[in-house]
């Protein structure tokens, strides 16, 4: 039993089948694994997640998403949460009032919040007392929502493009944090369109144009994902792999 | 037990630091009704109190070049459960002087207070002050809170006041603040509060950028619940070159409570510029999904979110 099946999931934005988003994806993560989903932007990565998650506004038309074995149905984003699922969007949202401390310690009050802040690469004398707001820069909040969801320690961690908005310098700090979800035995859902990012998966899937069309060794799907083998990517007839 | 007695009660179950009134070094004015009950002064400050019908006076002032090290502790408050309290404060900070007051009031009781406040505030050339005042109040709602300040701040001075009524009921408040800002003067007005129940919130703030590159920030926070009702107008006016101005109000809005803001901001003069910025509506969305994707029950990520834009 895989920890996230994904089954011939198909979510339109509206009622309308022209707003398909999801066509029909499958595709499954392992437990303790790092599972990276590549593909270009609008291809439906982000959709998936917010799938996973119960964001609202986001339940398939057909198919099923399981977890552990069971449905996952309409619960809502909470219950998922403390089933061992949890999310770290994109752009994380900014909050007035509360400290990177308190953020961190939402749900365990004993966390070490310099330890975190350290492995995200902030220094904990600087930003532990500092708002989540927006006086951080895009890199800075994103690095506390990485941190902050570590400390959950989630058997599922989808990371939505963990990297963007990361320069370059940095790329190797997000990589030390992906890697830690994985030693602290979580399996990460790590969404990117950087071939680079996705090669420290343990697997890794492409998906173009609301379908996975291809998964397996994360350096042959890069491979297939630079080519732009898929049709659509490149323009030809789409012909899944 | 005295009134002295029950005002220092209630003003360390508020939060109220209590050694403080007990340091020589540092000044402190307390009233209960119309009684004032202890004063002191430090060198530098001059506090002239007296009672009146319905309350106190005060002239306050700070000595040209008086830096006070500790903040002025000052509590206000009725205990008991009906009553009119009025202050009436003058605040003079000569040139070059700053100081930090931190205010109190105190309604534990109340089922039919009015506490109503007039101040006038100089702030003289390159002086400083800070204002911070804190509301405690029970839980009936029968309190009516009306302060008003007129402000006027001379070149190169700074204001700032900080108004939070976050604890109890707010019952009915109508807060007036207005400020002229002269030649490179800086003010910030922040206000915090949490209505409940059928709590009346009207707050107005107005800030005057006179003076060539002075500077204004109103800043207001308010979550209101059940069948409560508030509007907030924040008015800047940008009146001389260089004058920048910002208006940003936030409010949150449960159950049937309704909300209005009001900027208003008008420019007179070109090189002027004021911007404003409101948001009124439920908890954000995103927010509460955030939250909630770190386990949080929706009630805890509504309290958290409401706590912190209050904090």
């Amino acid at each position: 039993m895989s920890l996230l099946e994904i089954k011939d999931v198909i979510y339109e934005a509206d009622a309308k089948r022209s707003s398909r988003i999801l066509d029909g994806l499958s595709f499954s993560v392992e437990a303790g694994e790092i599972h990276a989903l590549l593909g270009t932007n609008g291809t439906g990565k982000s959709t998936l997640a917010y799938l996973i998650m119960g964001c609202e506004g986001y339940h398939p038309v057909s198919g099923d998403i399981l977890f552990e074995g069971s449905r996952l149905g309409h619960r809502p984003i909470h219950e998922r949460a403390r089933l061992g699922i949890t999310m770290a969007w994109q752009e994380p949202v900014r909050f007035e009032g509360i400290t990177v401390n308190d953020y961190l310690t939402l749900r365990n009050k004993d966390a070490d919040t310099a330890e975190l802040l350290a492995l995200v690469g902030l220094n904990p004398a600087l930003y532990g007392l500092r708002m989540v707001d927006r006086a951080l820069s895009g890199g800075e909040r994103k690095r506390i929502e990485l941190a902050s969801i570590l400390v959950l320690r989630p058997k599922l961690a989808i990371l939505d493009e963990p990297d963007s908005g990361i320069d370059m310098l940095s790329t190797k700090d997000i990589i030390n944090v992906i890697t830690a979800f994985k030693q602290n035995g979580s399996a990460v859902l790590l969404i990117t369109h950087r071939e680079e990012i996705a090669m420290i998966a343990d697997r890794s899937s492409q998906m173009c144009n609301g379908r996975v069309i291809c998964s397996g060794d994360p350096a042959k799907v890069a491979e297939h994902y630079k080519a732009r083998h898929c049709g659509v990517c490149s323009g030809l007839e789409c012909h899944y792999v | 037990m005295s009134e002295l007695d029950d005002i220092m009660r209630a003003f360390g179950e508020a939060g109220g630091h209590q050694g403080a009134l007990a340091d020589v070094n540092t000044a402190h004015l307390v009233a209960s009704g119309h009684s004032i009950l202890s004063s002191h002064s430090v060198e530098g400050l001059d506090v002239q109190a007296r009672e009146t019908q319905d309350g106190i006076s005060a002239k306050v002032t700070v000595r040209a070049g008086v830096k006070l090290k500790n903040p002025v502790h000052m509590c206000f408050g009725v205990l008991h459960q009906e009553g009119t309290q009025r202050i009436e404060m003058d605040v003079r900070l000569e040139e070059g002087s700053s100081a930090q007051f931190i205010a109190h009031c105190i309604f534990p009781k109340a089922e039919k207070v009015r506490h109503i406040m007039d101040a006038t505030v100089a702030i003289g050339e390159g002086a400083e002050m800070r204002y911070s005042e804190t509301h405690y109040h029970g839980l009936s709602g029968g309190v009516e809170v009306v302060p008003k300040a007129m402000v006027t701040i001379s070149r190169g001075g700074r204001y700032f006041t900080d108004f939070t009524l976050t604890t109890g009921r707010v019952g009915k408040l109508d807060l007036d603040y207005t400020v002229d800002v002269g030649e490179d003067a800086v003010t910030e007005l922040v206000a915090r509060v949490f209505g409940h129940g059928r709590d009346g919130i009207h707050i107005r703030d107005k800030v005057l950028l006179t003076g060539k590159n002075a500077r204004g920030l109103i800043k207001t926070r308010v979550a209101i619940e059940d069948d409560a009702v508030a509007e907030v107008t924040g008015i800047t006016e940008g009146n001389a070159a260089g004058a920048r101005g910002h208006v940003d109000c936030m409010e949150i809005v449960k159950d049937r409570a309704v909300a209005r803001a009001i900027p208003i901001v008008q420019v007179n003069d070109p090189g002027a510029k004021v911007t404003h910025e409101a948001a009124i509506g439920s908890v954000d969305k995103r927010q509460m999904e955030t939250l909630m994707a770190h386990g949080l029950l929706p009630e805890e990520a509504v309290d958290i979110i409401v706590r912190g834009i209050l904090r």
